[in-house]
């Protein structure tokens, strides 16, 4: 009963990451690459993670998993969201299927703040950024 | 008060574990649930006392969020797999009804957790979240969604 446990969670968590990296290759732009793999690589893990609690069925063991589980999902989104944080705030390319996009011009380059009403300025990268731009 | 019926639920636990001699985490589940059980007939006026509600609207959000983290994960990998599905992707605004910081930091980290959505930026008057979502076809009600689905529960938590 329990290698049976063992053998459908590996082999789920496993399709989780083969699907991340997957993903990491078809998708179009930064924002949906950050935002589809921090997550499916996440319950991937927990799920193998899951099975090695199975497998070793110890106290020591399952502790450290559930400790594992909980600190991976603490910290895995909130990396994902300082990427694309940080790829918005250097204007990384959009995909062009992107339709709606709230953020364009909210941010005040000058006072450095972000507004939450309708700003409409235009937002100009520093002139001073050393990365020669690709266009 | 929460906290001092908390302590005294874990210390209860304790000495139920003490008492029957084996120290495995499904005999702590069972002495806090037992102990729960018993603080819940001991106490006096609970209508005052938020503990009792908290405790069993934790558990059914942990089951809630476990629900909506393996549903949308499934739903973002048949997406990858098909490469020909026609996706949406957009930063949506989304603006926030909860107020303290902490309830922020909650509510963007459930977001955050779950596939589909992810918080790029707060605004400096804490009014508005910045959301990328991977697939929306209806700008308002994908917006409506979120608010009901998810800020509701982090509201019924926080307050």
């Amino acid at each position: 009963m329990n290698e049976i446990i063992v053998m459908i969670l590996t082999t789920i968590g496993a399709l989780f990451v083969l699907s991340t990296a997957l993903a990491m290759v078809r998708k179009r732009d930064v924002y949906l690459r950050i935002n589809v793999t921090t997550k499916t690589a996440t319950l991937g893990l927990g799920l193998i993670l899951g099975a090695a609690m199975f497998y070793f069925n110890e106290y020591s063991v399952t502790t450290r998993v559930l400790a594992t589980i909980i600190f991976v999902g603490l910290t895995a989104p909130i990396g994902g969201h300082m990427l694309a944080r940080a790829a918005y705030i250097n204007k990384t390319e959009k995909w062009e299927g992107m339709k709606i996009d709230d953020l364009a011009g909210q941010y005040d380059p000058k006072k450095d703040i972000l507004h939450s009403e309708d700003m409409n300025t235009k937002f100009e990268p520093p002139t001073d950024y050393d990365q020669p731009s690709t266009k | 008060m929460i906290k001092a019926l908390l302590l005294a639920n874990i210390l209860l636990a304790a000495i139920w574990i003490l008492a029957t001699g084996t120290i495995t985490q499904e005999n702590f589940v069972f002495g806090f649930l037992i102990s729960f059980g018993v603080l819940w007939v001991i106490t006096p006026d609970r209508s005052r006392n938020d503990y009792f509600t908290i405790v069993p609207k934790l558990a059914s959000f942990t089951v809630f969020l476990l629900y909506q983290i393996i549903k949308s994960n499934i739903q973002t990998l048949i997406a990858s797999l098909y490469p020909k599905s026609k996706l949406s992707p957009a930063i949506l605004k989304v603006p926030l009804t909860v107020e303290t910081d902490g309830e922020i930091t909650f509510f963007s980290h459930v977001l955050n957790i779950t596939p589909g959505t992810l918080v790029i930026d707060v605004s400096d008057d804490k009014k508005a979240l910045y959301v990328h979502v991977v697939h929306c076809e209806d700008k308002e009600a994908y917006i409506k969604e979120l608010k009901e689905v998810f800020e509701k529960r982090v509201l019924e938590l926080t307050r």
